[in-house]
């Protein structure tokens, strides 16, 4: 509630007051991006020919996974859970696959807008699945990630297709300087275009709104059925922009579910997202994905077992939630 | 929840729509019992006839479903759920198929039980005590158990002495040909959660702190220490499970018993136990374990592909939790 409150109480106050009110409500992902910035220091230090090429490997590898955070964040600030983003991501990445395969370059432009067409659709039917029948949102997203997946399946048995060579440039590769891979260019404008008008907007306010407290965003005249379905709506698009980032970096589409979805849930709440809704933004889980893919990077450079780089993003992910709630708890009793 | 049947059955309830929801909602089993045996008709008409080979080999294979779905069911009773049976349950299976060589079987499946239950512990120290999410915590659990079965992988990679034999009879082999041997870990198991549930204190916290957590607090039960407890008693039984895992599939990997995670959720679910806690009970899981499992040998004996089973699968979840909620919201 807070973030999107201060986007619209901030009128008419001081640009200094402005930015300490910014930094104050984006604390967590501020120094998320400060732990980022240590962790490359030290992967440039353990590691000294770490450079351009590392970087490159890093964006590729974590698009897909920080779109598919942007989902899950949209849709657990809004007070749901989605676990079918990965079948999701499955069925769009296959779908446009087969649709590309020995296509021309321009027939691959339609192709990517009806895939994120379908994208919208699928998270509608999810959406419109759990506002109906009322059932919780885990229940429903857990039966839909069978049925997205059967669904990909459907189209593609085995890993194929082919994607528009325009569409594989998009995301491989620097873009002028070498330092900036074109797969984070790629991600930053794509996120900011569709949800920075959406948090400035009241559709954004409500979706805080209704995941920090139904009853009274109801009260107050949000249409709580409305906004639930959008907020999965947005969150299907996403996921659809997550399928076609594993297309377009693979150049083939794969109808088995990665392990995206339990990882986007991690991702979001290792970004300051609250599971309980209502708190928390779309960059901090973003940041927190490339955190992670980064030290699994670094878990390689110290020739460490890489298993046990499981073991660590499981340790991070128990410790920083505990931490969290040991300072709340601590803090509610004083 | 007797007490409320019996009232309404004095108001002779076969004659109200009320009547017959509040059957439904308290008595979940019969309504599930009629699914299942619609099912079992289905197949009938179908190409091949029911008979009792495919019970036992229906029955032989979900009875590992049933026990992660036990898991599901206890840790949804106070409001949890339990992400991590399925890492817990692979790892058991694994370690005991890369001990038995060196330590013999006994040996090897207590180590397998309580490297189990210190998963338990931990989670469950970090529910009850650190109060973080269920669902966090054993996705994260989850993560460490793999993390390390695979490091532990790595150190017994000459050694693989295989799955025992021991473990392959009880997990895979039938009884005259009829009864499948797991039956004799699954009775006495189902009988002490059953009996757990409905006649211990133990079980009444459980659904006490699954209703109202707050209630319960204020009337003394500390829900810490009873949330420990359970999170133990779920790896172990995922543990259990695992071994039958093992047995049936005559191999063990550390990410054998993965796919029957979600599956485990949609067995309590189905089996009428509401993931917000304090409703639901083991008899119903026990059923919609058995529902799961008859429509995929269903669908597989029609001849239909994985992709329309999965997404059938996913279909009649929805239908059925939907139900549930419409007939329960009623009251």
């Amino acid at each position: 509630m807070s973030a999107a409150a201060g986007t619209f109480g901030s009128v008419g106050r001081r640009p200094a007051e402005l930015l300490s009110s910014w930094a104050r409500r984006n604390a967590w992902a501020l120094s998320l991006i400060a732990f980022l910035a240590l962790l490359l220091v030290f992967t440039k230090l353990i590691q000294p020919n770490y450079g351009e090429t590392g970087i490159q490997a890093l964006a590729n590898r974590a698009l897909p996974l920080t779109l598919a955070a942007a989902a899950q964040a949209v849709i657990v600030i809004s007070g749901g859970i989605d676990l079918s983003i990965g079948s999701m991501m499955a069925l769009t990445s296959v779908t446009s696959a087969t649709l590309m395969a020995g296509q021309s370059e321009e027939f691959g432009i339609a192709v990517v807008l009806a895939v994120l067409v379908l994208g919208l659709l699928l998270g509608a039917v999810n959406g419109v699945l759990v506002v109906v029948t009322r059932v919780p949102d885990i229940v429903v997203t857990l039966a839909m990630a069978f049925v997205w997946a059967g669904c990909a399946l459907l189209v593609l048995r085995t890993p194929g297709g082919g994607a528009a060579q325009w569409l594989k440039d998009l995301v491989i590769g620097p873009l002028g300087n070498d330092w900036i891979p074109k797969a984070a260019i790629v991600m930053v404008v794509v996120v900011a275009a569709i949800w920075i008008p959406i948090q400035r907007s009241r559709l954004g306010l409500s979706f805080y709104a209704v995941g920090s407290n139904r009853l009274a965003a109801f009260r107050s005249g949000v249409s709580v059925g409305r906004t639930k379905v959008l907020a999965y709506v947005v969150g299907g698009l996403f996921a659809a922009l997550a399928g076609l980032s594993v297309t377009a970096s693979t150049g083939i589409g794969t109808p088995v579910p990665g392990p995206y979805t339990l990882q986007s849930v991690a991702a979001v709440v290792l970004g300051g997202v609250s599971l309980a809704g209502g708190r928390g933004g779309i960059f901090g889980p973003i940041v927190a994905v490339i955190i992670l893919s980064l030290i699994r990077t670094d878990m390689t450079f110290l020739r460490l077992n890489s298993n046990l780089a499981t073991v660590a993003e499981g340790i991070i992910l128990i410790g920083v939630v505990m931490l969290g709630s040991f300072v709340q708890l601590r803090r509610s009793r004083s | 929840m007797t007490e409320t049947v019996q009232a309404t059955r004095t108001r002779n309830p076969w004659l109200t729509g009320a009547g017959w929801s509040a059957l439904f909602r308290d008595r979940p089993i019969i309504p599930l019992v009629a699914l299942l045996a619609l099912l079992v008709l289905l197949f009938e008409l179908g190409p091949s006839s029911v008979n009792p080979n495919w019970a036992a080999f229906v029955l032989r294979q979900a009875v590992p479903l049933a026990i992660l779905a036990g898991c599901q069911t206890l840790t949804m009773l106070t409001g949890g759920i339990d992400l991590s049976v399925g890492a817990v349950a692979s790892m058991s299976g694994f370690l005991v198929a890369t001990l038995v060589g060196s330590q013999g079987l006994p040996v090897a499946i207590l180590l397998a039980l309580l490297a189990a239950a210190l998963a338990g512990l931990v989670t469950g120290i970090g529910v009850g005590v650190f109060k973080v999410h269920p669902l966090i915590m054993t996705l994260g659990m989850s993560l460490v158990v793999l993390g390390l079965a695979n490091v532990w992988q790595l150190q017994m990679v000459q050694t693989g002495a295989g799955v025992p034999a021991e473990l392959r009879g009880i997990g895979s082999n039938l009884a005259l040909g009829i009864v499948p041997y797991s039956l004799i870990v699954f009775v006495p198991l189902t009988l002490l959660i059953l009996f757990g549930l409905r006649r211990t204190g133990y079980g009444r916290l459980l659904y006490a702190i699954g209703d109202n957590p707050v209630a319960a607090r204020l009337s003394g039960a500390r829900a810490w220490q009873v949330l420990i407890v359970l999170y133990v008693i779920s790896a172990v039984l995922a543990a259990i499970a695992g071994l039958l895992v093992s047995g049936l599939n005559n191999t063990a990997s550390v990410t054998l018993a993965d796919s029957l995670v979600l599956p485990s959720v949609a067995a309590a679910v189905i089996g009428g136990t509401s993931i917000l806690g304090g409703r639901g009970g083991f008899g119903g899981t026990i059923v919609g374990a058995l529902i799961l499992t008859v429509i995929a040998s269903l669908l597989q004996s029609l001849g239909y592909p994985e992709a329309l089973r999965q997404v059938l699968f996913g279909s009649i979840i929805v239908a059925v939790a939907a139900a549930y909620t419409r007939v329960t919201a009623e009251s």
